[in-house]
């Protein structure tokens, strides 16, 4: 019995996937459990399995295209089975959702299906496309019967070299093959587009007032990690009411504690982010009113500080989760921290690691950021932005000294934590942090 | 360097190994007393006696046996077939024999065999006397095939082919006995195994030819030439084990491909060399790889007929041209 394959749910927050890389072609075997095709999620590409045996016979979607949970994107089933019935009910499937939300398909609606043979290196699936110039540059792609655009593997690689959209191609090849010669004759054509550009630049010798034209650009399709991104920002500082805490902290001892632990054990490479990990869980178990949620009728008191560390990646902010980081030991937190982070960067963090945080952590000061203001992940309650540390003059016992000081800046969602509420937590976070000693009282 | 015919190049290859090594010896039909149907083995009875110089009767399934044999006995046998058409006779012990010894004996048996001898079209010999019979061959595991296009080629590669501890398959081509070329005079000179060359060097398009079809490739990259249209053209020189890179180099450099060869399309080498190609270079082709192989018919005997099955100058330049879009 044939069967469709739908867009699966692959993480929690997941509301529509992108074929990053089909891992099967259309007659290959199929069994249970095999892997079928790696899916571009909100947060990570992930593995998607086939749920039954047989033949794949028809892939519904190409590498690229976007679609909606529960959306077919493949038929799997015997060779010889005739499968018209599920195609037609496919078809309509897809047209149905496009017609009810075609705000949610925008990427793979905007430029036709493209038979190209993306490079191996470049699974990212960007397709830059630069503003037509003007003139005779525009000249729409023949589209060969069904819509297809045909290119020569060669030429696709060249024009996505050069940022030509392929829908300003016209193909000369047979049944309107782009081929190489037709990406050379654009790249060329547009070199001859921007040489009078140069001379506008030299009547500056004589005075006269030079224009410049607005600036060149290029619009990348955004990927589901930036959509997302999008996305959850927008539910964050809009609907939630935040409000900002600072304060500056010595962190002398904090300094001299990381730097006898790596000395006692090099192999710990314990860094000043994993201390700070582990204060502000230290921190949250004194303070249980910040370790907490809004749920819309009630507020959840979380029983264990699970703290979120950003983490920035090629394609976007992720924030890997270490659980229970209260019990954890400042070791164990430094490997953890390290690992996930490895792990997000190569987008192999599964939905439960990054989702489900209590409280988060973001920390600029390998950039030099002396302090800024994070968003808070919805639906924790606040996240602690960690500035750079640097030695500053400080006023001790009447004397100005050199102490290394970092700043840190607190936002809240004003509707579980209030005022004084951060501000205590805060105080214990700074009291904790200029003497890690209090760690073991 | 000397110039010298490819039969005489041939010819000098079976002497010179002939008197490097005592295990060597040549056996076949009318090699010996008739000076070879080709005289490709002129004087070498005379020169070496009839223990190493042997004529055997017309029974080519039995004396490809003996050859094997003969190498499982530790000797260096080079079996000549009259044609490779004849070969096919001998194909039982060619194949289960020669060419899985080494395996199905846990390496204990060696067989440095080589089968050599014309193939391909001749002149309006007709269907049973002009088969291609390479692809067949290269299809087993455990033989090598061997395919030279000039001269110096045949000396060099004949020389490898019988110091080779494998059984090689070396096709000549009785229309290019008569060819003339270079050769290097050297009794050391050999010509690895396994190693294509770059015959033509050209920037628009690869022409890969073999045997009879590399001058016509050659003739063919001339008349590009003058339409604007630069050739490299390849010659493989083994079949297998097929040197792959040198043709994926020129791939990545010229975009576009055609293979030529005067073999039935089906199945044939051209078929291999595509498909790898396609593996290999994928993203760096322009069009489709082009085969121009010789008609999927038995080989007719009409002379115009024959003419026509086989490819010429103008199938390959029309075939470069498509390539090119031109």
């Amino acid at each position: 019995m044939a069967t469709q394959v739908v867009m699966p749910k692959l993480s929690p927050t997941m509301e529509e996937g992108q074929l990053s890389r089909w891992l099967k072609k259309e007659g290959d075997k199929v069994s249970m459990g095999e892997p079928l095709a790696e899916i571009d999620t909100d947060k990570a590409t992930m593995e998607m399995q086939a749920l039954s045996n047989g033949v794949l016979r028809k892939i519904l979607i190409n590498e690229g295209d976007s679609a909606p949970l529960g959306q077919p994107i493949a038929i799997i089933g015997e060779p010889d089975e005739d499968i018209s019935e599920l195609l037609k009910s496919a078809q309509t499937a897809k047209s149905a959702k496009v017609d009810a939300a075609p705000a949610k398909l925008p990427e793979s609606e905007a430029a036709p299906p493209v038979e190209t043979a993306s490079p191996a290196k470049d699974r990212d699936q960007v397709r830059p496309s630069i503003a037509p110039v003007s003139g005779d540059g525009q000249r729409a792609a023949e589209a060969a019967p069904g819509g297809r655009v045909l290119i020569s593997p060669i030429a696709a690689r060249m024009a996505a070299d050069a940022g030509i959209d392929l829908n300003s191609l016209r193909g000369s090849g047979p049944s309107g093959r782009i081929i190489k010669r037709d990406v050379e004759e654009a790249i060329s054509g547009r070199g001859k587009q921007t040489a009078p550009r140069l001379r506008v630049v030299t009547p500056m010798r004589t005075g006269k007032p030079v224009s410049f034209e607005p600036s060149a650009y290029r619009d990348e399709p955004l990927s589901e990690m930036r959509r997302t991104i999008a996305r959850r920002l927008v539910t964050s500082l809009g609907p939630v009411p935040h409000f900002f805490l600072t304060t500056e902290i010595d962190m002398e001892r904090a300094a001299d504690l990381r730097r006898s632990l790596n000395e006692i054990d090099p192999e710990l490479k314990v860094s000043i982010n994993d201390v700070v990990i582990k204060v502000a869980a230290a921190a949250l178990m004194q303070h249980p009113q910040v370790n907490a949620s809004f749920q819309e009728k009630t507020v959840r008191y979380y029983e264990h500080a699970d703290i979120g560390v950003a983490v920035a990646t090629d394609n976007g902010l992720i924030t890997p989760i270490i659980r229970s980081a209260d019990v954890k030991s400042l070791s164990e937190i430094a490997v953890e921290a390290r690992e996930l982070a490895t792990r997000a960067r190569a987008r192999k963090l599964k939905p439960e690691e990054y989702t489900g945080a209590t409280f988060s952590i973001s920390n600029l000061g390998m950039f030099g950021i002396d302090e800024f203001t994070a968003v808070i992940n919805p639906p924790e309650g606040a996240i602690l932005a960690i500035g750079a540390m640097s030695p500053k003059p400080v006023a001790r016992d009447n004397q100005v000294v050199i102490r290394q000081t970092m700043r840190v800046t607190m936002s809240c969602d004003h509707r579980v934590v209030d005022g004084a509420i951060g501000a205590q937590f805060l105080q214990t976070f700074k009291k904790i942090l200029e003497n890690p000693l209090y760690l073991f009282v | 360097m000397a110039v010298m015919t490819m039969r005489d190049a041939l010819n000098q290859a079976l002497s010179e190994e002939l008197a490097r090594d005592e295990n060597v010896f040549l056996m076949g039909e009318e090699v010996a007393e008739y000076q070879g149907a080709y005289k490709v083995t002129r004087g070498l009875l005379e020169k070496y006696g009839p223990k190493r110089v042997i004529d055997t009767p017309i029974t080519e399934l039995g004396f490809a046996g003996l050859g094997v044999g003969a190498a499982m006995a530790g000797l260096r046998p080079i079996v000549e077939f009259m044609t490779f058409n004849f070969s096919i006779l001998a194909t039982d012990q060619i194949i289960n024999s020669a060419a899985k010894m080494l395996y199905m004996s846990a390496g204990q048996f060696k067989i440095p065999i080589v089968f050599r001898g014309p193939g391909g079209s001749a002149y309006q010999v007709s269907s049973q006397h002009s088969q291609a019979l390479e692809s067949w061959y290269a299809y087993f595991p455990g033989l090598k095939v061997v395919m030279p296009s000039t001269p110096a080629d045949a000396k060099g590669l004949l020389k490898s082919a019988i110091r080779d501890d494998d059984p090689v398959i070396f096709i000549e081509q009785e229309r290019m006995y008569g060819m003339k070329g270079e050769v290097p005079e050297d009794v050391d000179f050999t010509i690895p195994l396994g190693l294509g060359e770059v015959k033509r060097e050209g920037s628009d398009a690869t022409i890969i030819a073999r045997s009879l079809m590399v001058p016509i490739a050659l003739q063919a990259a001339d008349e590009l030439d003058k339409q604007g249209v630069s050739c490299e053209v390849i010659d493989p020189r083994t079949i297998r084990p097929l040197d792959i890179e040198t043709i994926v180099k020129s791939v990545e450099k010229t975009n576009r491909v055609v293979i030529a060869e005067e073999s039935h399309p089906f199945c044939s080498v051209a078929a291999e060399i595509s498909a790898q190609i396609t593996e290999r270079a994928f993203d760096y082709l322009d069009a489709p790889v082009k085969r121009v192989s010789g008609a999927d018919v038995p080989m007719p005997y009409a002379k115009n007929l024959e003419k026509l099955a086989i490819p010429g100058v103008e199938q390959l330049v029309a075939a470069v041209r498509e390539v090119s879009y031109l």
